[in-house]
């Protein structure tokens, strides 16, 4: 199924959230598919948690609406909803035994014994913590309780599974592992995920499409490739991953594309896909991201070059990053360059020739 | 000058110091030496003055009670008196049922409001109502039961206030110098000590657990009854332990508002004691009540024991 095929399973509409005087959510509008590991990225701060929560409704909205599966959700309590949610702190119930926190809310399914266990079981298994149904909740690693949260969720079968930084308490050995197990188990139960997140790599890895939050508004809602390719701003830019910026005047604009110069790159033609955002007023300015340049060594040759000077260089082992001051620029570029055997390590001070794309950039206004 | 002197202070303080520190690393080297040392004077406190007379008592308890002495002859017959007397019995009856009837009243109005104060009070304004709550204990224990004299008298604010109302004909007599008068007494004098506990297990809650329980299709009550006493539960343990322990034995409400029907345990000791210088049954009731407070104490942690085996 293509991803446009898919029927809508969340929609906002215009929803304003207020706390006193303080403006939370500025009117959201967006709709989030069936099916669909969908991320909620921003800063601390922007009002990405407070949204996943008027979709559980732990929080009510000032005004607007939330939909779910086609239903207006005012008025329906938490309890009442068909979604069901992994906290961050993962609010295992510390007085009950892992089967217990995985079985709490099968009560009102008025299950057989048997039953309920075999579900429970099920559900453990299903997470990878099978034969731990007798532990006391709080004899479990922090990866465990992530994994209890999750099976006691999914248990209920919901139609959203909403996951409010679910592996921001994780080491980062297990939250690697931990993301790829969450895509495998929302393509396996083939439920809504929504994720909560301030991970710029964590929602590019895991989502299917991200949407960019600042200060309580959408900055951009695309699929990863889209977001990080295409930023509509040099906000999003920024946000996620890193991209070098270059101030730059438009020429001109007309059929064929956008004729721009920017500082140390010269002129370029752009296509219209190349310019996504719309006008900033604070002056226009190309980026690009610093894997599409790349440094230029002997006997090496590129349609288009520009000289620079190596500022810094930091070294990773697989990977340098240089720090290269474009001839006729105020402020250096950043390049990763992966390191091949046999190739030198530039030294500060270096002359360098600098290849870049006109394809890879992209263009703010 | 000053500087000399202050050369010559200091020399002298550093001097103290390292022979104080040898001393004290001396004392240091041994980790018991160091555990004793703070736990000596508080033992020593303990034992001087509850373990040494609640041993005297004991050994009281099984002496023989001589007319003007008491004579220094092993026997049981105390505790046979203590324990097969009618009146003795019916009197240890009362005061269990009374401690228990405080208790239960006490923590059920107790809960509510300690409820109140740590789910729907401002963080800030939290401890504003602690210390509302610990009012009462600005005036003594024995001027608050005269009060409560003033109050249930039968000219007291109560039966007046009534009268007055034309609710009532003449004024209530069952609500003092009986059981119930102990009871409304004490339940009021022991509610700080119940809420405190109960707040504190509240407040270590995570509210996220509450959300949890609802987002897990449970209703609010549901989840009260599911999440939130389970896990009070410790702070409801030690409250009926707080309150049921002093009640039993509480000697001045029974006696100044509970009337001749009101009397309880530590009122018949002190006859015992004071008035009939009969020193082993007393002290032989003494123990039999402490026995009996003991018992039911540990019945009831037994019975909860499933909500006290908290993380390790």
């Amino acid at each position: 199924m293509t991803a446009a095929a898919k029927p809508t399973m969340i929609e906002f509409r215009d929803v304003h959230k207020y706390y006193g005087d303080y403006h939370a959510l500025r009117g959201i509008t967006a709709t989030i598919r069936a099916g669909e590991f969908f991320s909620l990225l921003g800063p601390s701060g922007c009002g990405k948690t407070t949204l996943l929560r008027t979709i559980a409704g732990f929080e009510e909205i000032s005004s607007g609406a939330v939909m779910i599966d086609g239903k207006h959700m005012e008025g329906v309590p938490a309890n009442k909803r068909p979604t069901n949610m992994v906290f961050q702190s993962y609010a295992i119930f510390p007085h009950l035994t892992v089967a217990e926190n995985v079985g709490f809310g099968l009560r009102r399914a008025k299950l057989s014994k048997d039953e309920l266990n075999c579900r429970v079981g099920e559900a453990l298994e299903m997470v990878g913590l099978r034969g731990l149904g007798a532990r006391a909740a709080h004899a479990l690693s922090g990866g465990q309780r992530q994994r209890v949260a999750l099976a006691r969720a999914l248990i209920l079968k919901p139609k959203v599974l909403l996951l409010d930084e679910p592996l921001s308490a994780l080491d980062k050995k297990m939250r690697e592992q931990m993301q790829v197990e969450l895509i495998k188990l929302q393509r396996q139960v083939g439920i809504t995920f929504i994720l909560v997140t301030h991970d710029q790599e964590e929602a590019l890895v895991m989502s299917d499409r991200i949407a960019v939050m600042f200060e309580g508004e959408i900055a951009q809602l695309a699929d990863p490739e889209t977001l990080y390719r295409r930023p509509n701003s040099r906000k999003v830019a920024d946000f996620i991953g890193t991209m070098n910026f270059l101030p730059a005047r438009i020429l001109s604009e007309g059929e064929q594309g956008i004729e721009v110069e920017a500082q140390g790159l010269g002129r370029m033609l752009l296509d219209p896909s190349q310019a996504p955002g719309a006008a900033s007023g604070t002056g226009s300015s190309v980026g690009f991201r610093p894997e599409t340049a790349t440094m230029l060594f002997e006997g090496q040759k590129a349609e288009r070059e520009a000289m620079g000077t190596v500022e810094e260089v930091v070294y990773y082992g697989d990977m340098t990053y240089y720090d290269v001051r474009l001839d006729g620029t105020e402020a250096p570029i950043r390049i990763s360059m992966r390191n091949v055997f046999g190739r030198p390590v530039l030294e500060i001070g270096a002359r360098t020739r600098v290849a870049w794309s006109p394809g890879a950039i992209v263009l703010f206004r | 000058m000053a500087r000399e002197l202050c050369k010559k202070f200091k020399a002298r303080r550093n001097g103290g110091a390292m022979e104080q520190e040898t001393r004290w690393s001396r004392l240091r080297r041994s980790e018991a030496a160091h555990g004793y040392l703070l736990v000596g004077p508080p033992a020593l406190y303990a034992i001087l003055l509850l373990a040494a007379p609640l041993g005297t008592i004991l050994v009281y308890s099984f002496l023989t009670d001589g007319y003007l002495e008491i004579i220094r002859e092993f026997t049981l017959a105390n505790y046979r008196e203590a324990w097969t007397n009618e009146l003795y019995r019916s009197v240890m009856l009362r005061s269990l049922g009374v401690a228990m009837a405080v208790t239960t009243v006490t923590v059920l109005l107790a809960f509510p409001v300690a409820y109140f104060v740590s789910f729907h009070v401002a963080p800030e304004r939290k401890s504003l109502w602690l210390f509302l709550i610990t009012i009462p204990f600005w005036t003594s224990y024995l001027i608050r039961v005269f009060l409560w004299k003033v109050i249930l008298g039968f000219n007291g604010v109560i039966n007046s206030g009534l009268l007055g109302l034309g609710i009532i004909d003449e004024p209530l007599t069952f609500i003092l110098y009986n059981v119930n008068a102990v009871v409304i007494t004490l339940a009021h004098a022991y509610a700080p000590f119940a809420i405190l506990p109960i707040f504190v297990a509240l407040e270590k809650i995570d509210r996220s657990l509450l959300e949890a329980g609802q987002d897990l299709g449970e209703s609010k009550l549901m989840t009260f009854w599911r999440v939130t006493l389970p896990l009070a539960m410790p702070g409801v343990i030690a409250s009926v332990l707080i309150v049921f322990i002093p009640t039993i034995g509480d000697y001045v409400t029974p006696q100044l508002v509970g009337g001749p029907e009101g009397r309880m345990v530590a009122n018949l000791i002190q006859l015992q004691y004071l008035k009939l210088d009969n020193y082993p049954l007393g002290s032989a009731i003494a123990v039999s009540a402490m026995s009996i407070v003991t018992v039911v104490s540990l019945i009831f942690l037994f019975l909860n024991r499933r909500f006290l085996r908290g993380p390790k």
